[in-house]
């Protein structure tokens, strides 16, 4: 569905991605795990077309098309989407009118209220209530994350859907994941928590702008857990701490 | 259709339900031009008199003195062709301790030379409160003039809540001036918003002048301005009196060609009065727009998006 061949990005001289190689089958979960600062982000703006992250080497295809010049409204259009690893990303709507954005045509009340609900917010208390500063942190995630399960993608870039909730729910999120998938899109994790890794088909690690490997969840999360969590240097090749 | 029932179409252009027009618990008036069509009074309002003028209409409401209305008053004001002018003069005098809002929606769908003068007097008594919220709809060419007049005498504790609300469709050209005059222990409270387009022209005045100890205000304004549309917020507030506290809070957010000034004016003249401003004009935040276009809209739908966000 998503292939990325030799994508390189550079951000003011620092090369940032350096030629990450990828591919994400239909209906997959596929996670990619990596430490603070390995480039997961960076990855996810380049795959959707933000202002600023265009690679200088590469390409993206996604249906089988080359999407590396398309714009972020092209993209997310051909059903490409990415919920923000930042949630104060938007602000003034009514969170009804934000879950609906993404509805082609017209509000589509029982997938807003559904998609709040599996985000377990109360949409009798949420629907009406404006997306602001008045939301906390974890609140805000959850609608960012709820509008794109309104939006249901054919392709959704999860980044660190984790952060900024609380533990507890970590069950709650990874239950979400898999509602996504069973509703039809096939999703692309991004996190630094191994456990999230947990629910996925397949599992790549990320270090220092390259997918370093691609496995089943428990090899990778294993190796990561030995390797690269431990590694002094977070860069690949990285050493073991003695 | 006759001419109740088109205004009442256009009175939902504006945004307006036109359920409240005819619900008979609410005081409602509707008027097309010059011309009066609808009108009616409730319990609590003392006087409710309109009198057709040859260009326009004047409207009197007094309310009865201490009496609480619950329900707003819906006022509707429009022009049905594409030509005409509408002076509306508004006397509203709120007793003391009572209560009341008024909704207007003013709409002139099919403007191509238009012009709307309004010129109010709004006196609000000891403890008693205003709510006046006016949003206007002007069609999509362009073609109106609105010039908007209001003055407000706020006497003892009073309060004064008011809201003027353009985003749908082109303003044209459009001079708001209100001034509120507070007393002591008066509030004061003021906010603009605006969204212009093609050639439209907006030029704004509040004014707030606190002339009694512990009188507050606050002056809002928030314009998005796009094409080669222009705009210029003038907020103003002077501090007269002991321990009054005002601000002026202006942003304004320009984009393609468009033009926008933003123009604070503080002034204090008692060493206790405490008066702040801020005015922001930026361009339309990106994180923001790519936020919105990641759903699959374009990047014009996106920037309507964001701006009714900021005006809300
Ligand atoms: N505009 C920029 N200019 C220079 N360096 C940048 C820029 N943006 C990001 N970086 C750097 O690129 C690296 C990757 O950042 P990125 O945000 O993609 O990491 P991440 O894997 O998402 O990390 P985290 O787990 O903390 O979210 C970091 O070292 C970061 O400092
Ligand atoms: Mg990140």
């Amino acid at each position: 569905m998503l292939e990325i061949k030799g994508l390189k990005l550079t951000l003011n001289g620092h090369p940032i991605l350096r030629g990450i190689n990828l591919e994400v089958k239909k209906g997959e979960i596929h996670t990619i795990l990596g430490l603070n600062g390995a480039g997961k982000s960076s990855l996810a703006y380049c795959l959707m077309g933000s202002e600023g992250y265009k690679p200088q080497e590469g390409k993206i295809r996604f249906l089988g098309n080359d999407i590396t010049n398309l714009s972020i409204s092209q993209r997310a259009r051909r059903g490409l989407t990415l919920a923000w690893q930042e949630s104060a990303r938007f602000e003034g709507l009514l969170a009804r009118e934000y879950l609906s954005l993404g509805m082609k045509n017209r509000e589509d009340s029982k997938r807003v209220t559904h998609a709040l609900e599996l985000v377990a917010l109360n949409p009798k208390e949420f629907l009406n209530r404006a997306v602001n500063k008045t939301l906390s942190g974890g609140e805000r995630k959850r609608i960012e994350l709820a509008s794109v399960i309104a939006m249901r993608p054919k392709l959704a870039i999860l980044d660190e859907p984790d952060s900024g909730i609380d533990m507890l729910s970590l069950d709650d999120i990874l239950n979400v994941i898999k509602s996504m998938r069973k509703e039809g899109s096939t999703i692309f994790l991004i996190t630094h928590r191994e456990e999230m890794a947990s629910i996925s088909d397949r599992v790549s690690l990320m270090c220092d702008g390259l997918i370093i490997k691609t496995g089943r969840p428990k090899e990778e999360m294993d190796y990561f857990k030995l390797h690269c969590k431990p590694c002094p240097t977070h860069k690949f090749p990285g050493k073991l701490k003695e | 259709m006759n001419d109740y029932e088109n205004m009442v179409r256009a009175y939902r252009k504006a945004g307006g339900d036109p359920k409240v027009l005819r619900d008979p618990k609410c005081a409602s008036l509707v008027v097309n031009k010059n011309r009066i069509l609808g009108k009616r009074k409730i319990e609590g309002i003392r006087v409710f008199q309109a009198e057709e003028l040859p260009k326009g209409v004047k409207i009197t409401l007094i309310t009865q003195k201490g009496y609480r209305i619950e329900k707003p008053v819906y006022l509707c004001f429009g022009i049905l062709p594409k030509r005409g002018l509408q002076e509306i003069y508004v006397d509203v005098k709120i007793a003391d301790g009572s209560s009341i809002t008024l909704i207007a929606h003013c709409t002139f769908p099919n403007a191509v030379k238009i012009k709307h003068v309004m010129s109010a007097e709004f006196r609000i008594g000891k403890g008693a409160f205003l709510g006046y919220h006016e949003t206007h709809y002007h069609g999509e060419r362009g073609g109106a003039e609105v010039i908007p007049q209001g003055k407000i005498y706020i006497d003892k504790g009073g309060r004064l809540d008011t809201s003027f609300t353009l985003i749908k469709g082109k303003v044209g050209k459009l001079r708001i001036d209100y001034e509120a005059r507070a007393k002591e222990k008066a509030v004061a409270e003021l906010v603009v918003k605006v969204y212009g387009k093609g050639d439209d022209d907006i030029r704004i005045k509040e004014k707030a002048i606190l002339d009694g100890p512990y009188a507050k205000s606050l002056i809002k304004a928030r314009v998005a301005v796009k094409d080669r549309a222009k705009t210029m917020a003038i907020g103003i507030t002077e501090g007269n009196a002991p321990f009054s506290r005002g601000h002026v809070d202006c942003i304004e957010i320009v984009q393609g060609k468009a033009q926008a000034k933003a123009l604070p004016i503080v002034q204090v003249i008692d060493d206790r009065a405490r008066v702040t401003h801020e005015a922001a004009i930026g361009s339309i935040d990106k994180k923001q727009l790519e936020t919105v276009m990641a759903r699959g809209l374009s990047k014009e739908e996106a920037i309507d998006v964001v701006v009714k966000g900021m005006l809300r």
